[in-house]
């Protein structure tokens, strides 16, 4: 299909791996596929692109673009699908992809569809798949012919994949930045702990750990194996964990390559916003749990005697 | 201080999805219609925001009849206005035709601040408000979980992986709420008495000069449950939960490969 822009997110300089899932979803897409990205000394990392497949990269450097806004980024988006005239236009669905995807849309004066999990082409068109009511169902939507077609794709669904290449560098300029909204700083929470929104893997906590010192053993186990601490609604409600780590139709939806449930009962607003990870592992007591209903493998057993003996075999492993 | 807090009804997230006969849509037989569980704590911050400094809130929607009830259920826990705009039977998931709607609704009130939950919870598509924002010209700050409102801006804590971005905006803005902003109250029985006597103000969509369903942007072709999932391996570990976890560990590794 005609060419696809591909909004890249940075942060530090450093690109997004999700945004590189996005820039090789379109590249298997479309032979026309061009990259922008906004922030302050991103040279380096708008080098980088062509080697996932951008033929050409559009770049605004400018200190006002430092830290993220949806004004002034929308309008960089804005610039380059002038500049590049794209059938359709992807981001990741990260907070930021999440916050501007839908004013650029607007700006276009068209549609948007959100967080995706799968794409295909119908004549020239791009239908996505899109889980609803966090994953309960999944619905097949497209723009009815509006273009371009504004598209945020889910993190760790599509895969990223170098392909060689460089891409030519466009500089964006003449932006007229009217930034309301401005972002001061930005505070690290969690002392840099993975976020479960991006993570590949996660182990998640419920109320079988019984109590909030016991995230230890859920900490120890997510670290053998790098992956991010996620928890049930319950937990969070109880105040043992902050809400960031909530995985359900109130928290979180993921779909990472693996997700371990321990002492988490499964609740159907839990299932429904982990149902679509690759492989479920769930650690229960109770073997009519409903989590058990929906894992690939189980194990009934006292998760506290469990996990030790996990944690030690999965160290003998990676060792 | 006068808010407006768009709120969307959504099937309680208890709630069994079944497939409707058209295959594009939900069957509505039986489901409860709750307020979007984070258009709660959009009402909550806007309610707590007046009662310190003085103001309306003003709950709007966009729904069919049966959405009245979500706009009864804001009265109750305290807003003092709510405005229907009645319609968006055809409109499941469009995004910008609901922002379109909701900016006509708004574009000839006075308020300092619009509050929406950060998605509704079903379509989950968490879309509308930074449209609105852009179709009315303001600011907007998405997933907030703390906010600090002055005279004529506010700082608001947005969430992002892993950490916040804290926010200055000045007034009126949009924001979406996240769980964690404050916590919802309960409608009182006196509220739900009031909340009878309170005015809603009701719109048909056509009055906006907004014809529904003719020029879509999100069109559905079909809506489909999961592919059922096939049994997984139980491993018994009461006995041996050492035995087991060695035996998991090891279905992982070679047989999932997912470490």
């Amino acid at each position: 299909m005609a060419g696809i822009l591909v909004f890249i997110e940075q942060r530090d300089g450093e690109v997004r791996r999700a945004s590189l899932q996005a820039l090789s979803e379109a590249r298997r897409l479309s032979d026309e596929t061009c990259a922008v990205i906004a922030g302050q000394g991103i040279a380096d990392a708008a080098a980088k692109l062509g080697a996932y497949g951008a033929s050409k990269v559009y770049v605004a450097d400018d200190a006002n673009l430092a830290l993220y806004s949806s004004e002034g980024y929308t309008e960089v988006v804005a610039k380059a699908a002038e500049a590049a005239a794209p059938s359709a236009i992807f981001f990741s669905a990260t907070a930021l992809g999440k916050d501007l995807a839908p004013r650029l849309a607007a700006r276009l004066g068209v549609g948007a569809l959100a967080d995706v999990t799968g794409l295909a082409i119908e004549g020239d068109a791009l239908v996505a798949t899109r889980p609803v009511y966090s994953g309960k169902a999944f619905v097949s939507v497209d723009t009815g012919g509006k273009r371009p077609q504004v598209v945020s794709l889910r993190p760790n669904v599509f895969s990223d994949e170098e392909v060689g290449g460089s891409a030519e560098i466009v500089s964006l300029d003449g932006l007229s930045l009217s930034i309301r909204a401005v972002v001061k700083e930005i505070v690290a929470t969690g002392g840099g702990e993975l976020d479960v929104a991006e993570a590949n893997v996660i182990v998640s906590g419920g109320r079988g750990i019984k109590g909030p010192e016991n995230f230890k053993l859920i900490r120890e186990l997510a670290e053998q194996l790098g992956a991010a601490v996620g928890a049930s609604r319950a937990v969070v409600d109880a105040g043992w964990i902050d809400h960031s780590h909530q995985v359900g139709q109130t928290g979180k939806v993921v779909s990472p390559s693996l997700y371990v449930a321990a002492g988490i009962s499964g609740a159907i607003q839990h299932l429904a916003g982990m149902s679509s990870s690759k492989i479920i592992v769930a650690i229960n007591k109770d073997p009519d749990a409903p989590i058990f209903k929906v894992c690939d493998y189980g194990v009934v057993g006292d998760l506290f005697d469990v996990i030790p003996p996990m944690v030690e075999e999965i160290k003998k492993l990676t060792a | 201080m006068n808010c407006i807090v768009c709120v969307t009804s959504v099937p309680d997230t208890a709630s069994v999805i079944k497939i409707g006969e058209d295959g594009k849509h939900i069957d509505e037989t039986g489901i409860k219609w709750i307020v979007s569980p984070y258009d709660e704590y959009a009402l909550e911050e806007a309610l707590q925001i007046t009662e310190a400094k003085g103001g309306e809130v003003t709950a709007v929607t966009y729904g069919p009849q049966r959405a009245e009830a979500a706009l009864r259920d804001c009265l109750a826990r305290g807003a003092h206005k709510a405005v229907h705009v009645i319609g968006g039977e055809t409109t499941l998931g469009d995004s910008f035709t609901i922002a379109k709607v909701l900016a006509a609704a708004l574009k000839d009130r006075e308020y300092d601040m619009v509050l929406c939950g950060f998605k509704g919870a079903g379509t989950d598509c968490g879309q509308v408000a930074q449209m609105l924002a852009e179709l009315l010209d303001l600011p907007h700050v998405t997933n907030v979980t703390k906010l600090e409102t002055g005279e004529s801006s506010a700082v608001a804590y947005r969430e992002i992986e892993g950490g916040q971005e804290v926010v200055e905006v000045p007034l009126p803005f949009v924001l979406t709420a996240q769980k964690g902003l404050n916590e919802p109250r309960y409608a009182a029985l006196k509220g739900i008495m009031a909340a009878k006597r309170k005015p809603v103000e009701k719109i048909q969509v056509a009055d906006l000069g907004i014809e529904e369903g003719t020029d879509p942007f999100t069109v559905i072709q079909s809506l489909e449950l999961p592919p059922a999932k096939q049994a997984g391996k139980i491993i018994q570990g009461e006995d041996d939960p050492k035995a087991a976890a060695a035996e998991l560990v090891k279905l992982l590794r070679e047989e999932a490969k997912a470490f």
